[in-house]
């Protein structure tokens, strides 16, 4: 197996930080009081919700649909009532407000009557796409893409390997470890049935060589469902291993297309939860409404790896771990590497929160001063998208927002290694997030001003027309006066006649 | 070709007036032929439109304020072209905009004059729908078509399409229309320029 094993290029060694939180089993937590749903917890277009406050749901009720198609429909996660849909606090990096359905949970618990689709093994692709569309599945390795698009596979190309991503490279994140050491069994089961989706000749389920209790228990589940098409991989740890990019690399030797996708290569990836996910939703006919989430950090008294409800608030989960112990600096969701701070614990978990990490302030030490870039090219030996950051950096600090694309900035997975080894402490990073969204708006101003630009054109052509058209009906009625007026010239020479008559007996008289 | 050889150019010489005479006529012929071509391309493909108008459009953000003095970014980017406008007359293209044609035209940057306004933040337009009477003045004022109604209906804004003119406020006879800042929601707002930003893994690993 090693030896068809690739390396890919850039990235870093990094301590693991996992052991607090995979020391104890996955503890499962109960519903609590209050349900948060945000209506948009994946990447596209936010879901539509489908119940009015008042309403009575249930565990597993869709309580939100897809909205378009890059959307992920939203199950209640627990049985309740719906008491709002307003905005609430989300776990995002603006720390802003967004649309959210609350529901009051009754305590109950009570689920919907579960549909499996259990003879899956001879059903139809189409199907099993609709139930994980169903069943609102998104991406869990963090980036929550909606999974049935995923699944569809490419008419052009036949579909070659799918990659069950279970790296899980970032330091201090362990939930999909502990996930594979406990549920290894529906991780292979959701391997077949996404096989059977895609249509695809055999899986890779990919770990990385520092979780040995996952790939034995991998191995036994492997054993259990002997289908030959599944294989195991031990990937070397090093991070980013768990990039996507990175991953296919390291497996096939192969490089997707800077501006292409892994399915022009004919392979798709998905994690390791996400196939958990599928399982669930296609065997026992559960839609998403929980997920493993890591609660780690020297701020949390009892580190573990939970699996919470969709939309438990971040307060309550680190209550469930014991509460928060010492002087806790930040709260990040997500690892990290790639994680982002929070404004406040009253966000709640969504269906990308992979990690919460309270973080004390000896553990977050302000950052050191920056300073001048001296060019060392450090950054671009750690980049594992073989960019430039230096180069980016600058364009960045000018605003060239041009020139940074040219170098790439949207290849950039911002797995912050450059912003590790700079010496000169600058964050990388945070440069290349802020230049993102800054052409992400004025891409967006500018389609704005080309549809005003349209409309204001429409509006011209109208009012001209208009015009003319009045011109025209103007004209035509002074032509319809004329001809009634010739048609009355006898008429009018009879009232002149009459008129040089009157005219010459006033002149007698 | 014609070779001389030593000795024996005498006789031949009558020839070479024949040659330079057909390289002449040859070249003459070329450039005729060319400059037929380059004619009939000049105006078989001829563009109608001024390239530099559409490109100084291209940059004005269309509001159609009229602020700079013009029925329109149109007309305006037409007079910049021409020489009759200045680039500065645009608020709410402001600074960004005026850089980009100054670039676009190689000519210096100056500040926004201040006659034709002050660069202000992105604004919406928004109807108070309990005192709207219904009159279609602002319908008639808007020069992109975002305001719906009918006469005696109540009016309202298509948000997506108000480019925050501010056209419709002044026809307003009951002053119901408010023109309000473009709320900042997690769809577009955007990662600030860092300063000094915290790289939580930068002292863990080092230290």
């Amino acid at each position: 197996m090693a030896e068809r094993l690739h390396r890919f290029r850039g990235g870093l060694e990094l301590p693991g930080m996992k052991e607090a939180a995979t020391a104890s089993p996955i503890r499962v937590m109960p519903p609590p009081k209050r349900i948060v749903l945000p209506l948009s917890q994946h990447i596209g277009e936010p879901a539509k919700p489908r119940v009015a406050p008042g309403e009575r749901v249930l565990r597993g009720q869709m309580v939100a649909a897809a909205e378009g198609i890059i959307s992920a429909a939203i199950h209640a996660s627990t049985s309740g009532t719906v008491v709002a849909i307003e905005d609430h606090l989300v776990p995002h990096p603006s720390g802003l407000a967004a649309p959210c359905i609350i529901i009051d949970a009754d305590g109950r618990d009570e689920a919907i009557e579960p549909v499996p689709l259990s003879d899956w093994e001879n059903r139809d692709a189409g199907e099993i796409r609709e139930r994980v569309r169903d069943a609102g599945i998104v991406g869990l390795g963090g980036a929550a893409f909606p999974s049935w698009i995923k699944l569809s596979g490419n008419r052009d190309q036949p579909l070659d390997t799918l990659i069950l991503n279970g790296a899980e490279c970032e330091p201090c994140i362990s939930c999909d470890d502990m996930l594979m050491r406990e549920r290894a069994d529906e991780v292979i089961s959701g391997a077949r049935i996404m096989l059977r989706a895609l249509h695809a000749r055999h899986c890779l389920v990919a770990v990385e060589d520092n979780k040995p209790e996952a790939a034995e228990a991998l191995q036994a589940a492997l054993a259990k469902f002997a289908d030959p098409r599944i294989e195991l991989v031990i990937v070397p740890s090093r991070y980013p291993q768990g990039g996507e990019r990175q991953l296919i690399e390291t497996l096939t030797g192969r490089e997707v297309p800077h501006d292409g996708l892994p399915l022009d290569i004919g392979i798709v990836c998905h994690n390791v939860a996400t196939a958990a996910a599928v399982h669930r939703a296609v065997v026992h006919g559960e839609p998403l409404t929980s997920r493993i989430v890591t609660v780690t950090g020297g701020g949390v008294a009892e580190p573990c790896n939970v699996e919470a409800r969709i939309g438990t608030r971040m307060s309550e989960l680190i209550a469930f771990c014991g509460g928060y112990r010492g002087d806790v600096a930040r709260l990040i969701m997500g690892g990290p590497m790639m994680g982002f701070t929070l404004r406040s614990d009253d966000a709640p978990v969504i269906k990308a929160s992979n990690c919460l990490l309270a973080g004390t302030a000896e553990e977050f030490a302000p950052r050191r001063e920056t300073l001048p870039c001296i060019r060392c090219g450090a950054c671009a030996d750690a980049c594992p998208a073989s960019l430039l950051p230096q180069m980016l950096y600058w364009h960045t600090r000018a605003r060239d927002f041009e020139r940074v694309q040219e170098y790439d900035l949207f290849d950039c997975i911002e797995c912050g290694s450059c912003d590790l080894v700079c010496p000169s402490q600058i964050p990388l990073v945070s440069h290349f997030r802020y230049a993102k969204t800054e052409i992400w708006g004025k891409n967006e101003e500018r389609a704005k001003a080309d549809n005003a630009r349209r409309r204001h054109e429409a509006r011209q052509a109208r009012l001209e027309r208009e015009a003319r058209e009045q011109e025209e009906k103007r004209r035509r009625k002074l032509e319809a006066l004329e001809k009634m007026k010739s048609g009355d010239a006898k008429k009018a020479e009879i009232a002149a006649a009459l008129e040089r008559a009157q005219k010459r007996k006033e002149e007698r008289s | 070709m014609v070779s001389v050889k030593a000795g024996a150019h005498h006789y031949l010489l009558p020839l070479t007036g024949f040659v330079m005479l057909t390289a002449i006529l040859a070249m003459t012929l070329l450039a005729l032929v060319f400059g037929a071509l380059l004619g009939y391309a000049a105006t078989k493909f001829r563009v109608e439109d001024d390239p530099v108008v559409e490109r100084i459009v291209a940059i004005l953000p269309q509001t159609q304020c009229a602020q700079c003095g013009y029925p329109g970014c149109r007309p305006y980017a037409e007079a910049i072209a021409k020489g009759e406008a200045d680039i500065n007359q645009c608020p709410p293209g402001g600074e960004a905009g005026i850089r980009a044609l100054a670039e676009l035209l190689d000519r210096e940057p100056k500040p926004l004059s201040a006659e034709h306004g002050v660069e202000k933040p992105k604004l919406l337009a928004v109807i108070d729908e309990q005192t709207c009477i219904g009159c279609t003045l602002c319908i008639q004022a808007c020069p992109v078509d975002a305001i719906v109604g009918a006469a005696k209906q109540m009016h309202t804004v298509i948000e997506a399409e108000c480019t925050g003119c501010e056209l419709c406020v002044a026809p307003c006879p009951v002053n119901c229309i408010d023109m309000v800042e473009v709320p900042v929601t997690v769809r577009n707002w955007k990662w600030p320029e860092p300063e000094k930003w915290l790289s939580p893994m930068k002292d863990a690993a080092n230290g």
